[in-house]
């Protein structure tokens, strides 16, 4: 079958691969229909994640056909259209039971601090992803979810990680009407934050990013205030002054370890390394936000150090909220949402690229080419 | 040490002020008291290790299930065997995984050419996209490179030129 195959920092390629196998009685092997390629594969693409290795094929945002079952699963027939949540859950741990389904503890063996997820290295359990023609899934019984009739596959492909985690960086926020919410980062997590921010009541929702055509579509999708912070002198004491010198309520960082806007964190997050990335985001994200407000953390980082203000958090009280999304927990409303036409996810998709040109598709989405917000890869056997 | 339920009577006060209600995680988190179970769920079957799968010294025992993407091999394998000795808080867990990262990619390069396969490195980075889409800096960039490689050669050539006595 043809895949994503991962070469080395910046270079990957599709080539033939193995056909998944059966390896365990709950999985499934599922033929793509589409997949994603998120922000996220960047932090890999980049070469930022430890233990990303040559041969792995990346995607954690893929739908499918059911093609193949192991014996023990009973919910999925083969034939059935389904979208895939990223994160590999038991159902039955600890973590699961309390709905932390990106937390599972029986999906990741490389790693307690993260749960497993599809094609993110082996750091996040080694799994080969859904960006190729077919894919092994694992707890088909679990994650997996049943295309509702009417709803576009565009939109359901998105449901598989970035809506859920846009979504769930504002519900992290514990957003209460009235609030002023500020997001960094206008990729489509950060749309996405933005355009859920609304739903839990805020009066106020401001991005902060630096890449002109990305602000001016998260301006007119997501209805909100959109700013360059490279024409700001000072980030923070913009939104001081924004705020009427009080801070925002509640702060999102959507971009992670790939920050621009600081040198010295460009230069040790991501140059030397000497961090897990570069931690620009959460820097302005602590100083911005008000005493006792919530900084809400979805933007993905390393899993070593980062410079961050911790004496701040400490001394204005700060309360921070992390998780990767736990999908199948915000499924129902999320599906709901777009059935209600509270939410367009299809929208922010700007590219739909062929499996076999992924190189150029990881690269048009890395370079920011082409006002490109968010790529689809359709896999030839998708195409007939 | 395991967290179980006792008899805390000899406590004045014991658990006075606790409110399920207060409970931060909510909603990432729908508190069922499963935590004080600790590892003692039923677990799913156990998917058979049929390939090298290296797993962190913080837990007991391979996960339900893992990913066999790509299992360790070569110099790159043997370092990630080193690393996963160290634990997931220890510079010598991740420092060693990224070089071997980088050891793997001139071992994928290795394999290629053995397999009689030369990598088209231009096009792994997507380089027809930037001809698209990015041309100017494409061709600024070649020719930097041109440049600079030129420059280089001839100065290592003046260098090995033997000096006339």
């Amino acid at each position: 079958m043809l895949a994503m195959n991962y070469r080395g920092p910046y270079r990957v390629r599709a080539s033939r691969k193995p056909y998944p196998e059966i390896l365990h009685p709950d999985d499934a092997i599922v033929r793509v229909t589409r997949s994603c390629i998120c922000g996220s594969d960047l932090h890999l693409y980049h070469g930022l994640v430890p233990d990303t290795r040559v041969g792995m094929t990346f995607g954690h945002e893929f739908i499918g056909i059911v093609e193949e079952i192991g014996p023990a699963v009973q919910k999925l027939k083969v034939g059935d259209h389904v979208l895939v949540p990223f994160n590999v859950a038991c159902g039955t741990c600890a973590f699961c039971k309390q709905e932390l389904y990106g937390n599972c503890h029986e999906s990741n063996s490389s790693a307690t601090a993260v749960g497993g997820i599809y094609g993110y290295s082996h750091t996040a359990g080694g799994y080969d992803g859904g960006q190729a023609e077919y894919v092994r899934v694992p707890f088909a019984d679990v994650g997996p979810t049943i295309i509702p009739a009417d709803m576009d596959p565009d939109n359901a492909v998105l449901l598989t990680d970035v809506v859920p985690t846009g979504y769930q960086a504002a519900e992290m926020g514990g957003i209460k009407k009235g609030d002023t919410v500020v997001v960094f980062g206008a990729g489509p997590v950060g749309i996405m934050a933005a355009k859920s921010a609304w739903l839990f009541g805020a009066a106020r929702v401001i991005v902060i990013d630096h890449v002109e055509y990305r602000l001016d579509f998260v301006r007119n999708y997501a209805q909100c205030e959109a700013y360059n912070f490279r024409s700001i002198e000072d980030v923070v004491l913009f939104l001081k002054k924004e705020t009427g010198w009080y801070g925002a309520d509640v702060c999102i960082d959507a971009v992670g370890g790939d920050a621009s806007g600081n040198a010295m964190q460009t230069i040790t997050g991501k140059k030397l390394l000497l961090q897990a990335g570069a931690a620009t985001a959460l820097h302005w994200a602590i100083n911005s936000v008000k005493k006792g407000g919530i900084v809400s953390i979805v933007g993905v980082y390393g899993p070593t150090d980062n410079l961050i203000p911790i004496g701040n958090v400490v001394n204005k009280g700060i309360t921070i909220r992390a998780n990767q999304a736990s999908v199948k927990r915000l499924l129902p409303r999320l599906i709901n949402h777009i059935q209600e036409g509270r939410l367009d996810p299809k929208a922010i998709i700007t590219h739909r690229v062929p499996l076999e040109e992924v190189a150029d598709a990881y690269h048009i989405f890395s370079a920011k080419l082409d006002n490109c917000i968010k790529p689809i890869l359709i896999p030839p056997s998708a195409r007939v | 040490m395991e967290n179980r339920p006792g008899d805390f009577s000899h406590i004045k006060g014991w658990g006075i002020d606790a409110d399920p209600e207060n409970e931060p995680t909510y909603p990432i988190k729908k508190y069922t008291g499963d935590d004080h179970n600790r590892l003692n769920w039923q677990r799913p079957a156990q998917q058979p290790a049929t390939v090298e799968v290296l797993h962190s010294n913080e837990r007991p025992n391979l996960s339900a299930v893992f990913g066999t993407s790509a299992p360790p091999a070569g110099l790159s394998g043997k370092l990630r065997r080193y690393a996963f000795q160290f634990s997931e808080s220890s510079y010598g867990h991740w420092l060693p995984l990224l070089l071997a990262d980088r050891i793997n990619v001139a071992e994928g390069i290795i394999d290629d050419l053995k397999q009689g396969h030369v990598p088209n490195i231009f096009a792994e980075k997507g380089w027809k996209a930037d001809w698209k889409y990015n041309r100017p800096a494409l061709v600024k960039r070649v020719v930097v490179t041109a440049v600079l490689t030129t420059a280089l050669i001839a100065y290592w050539n003046r260098r090995k030129k033997p000096t006339k006595r």
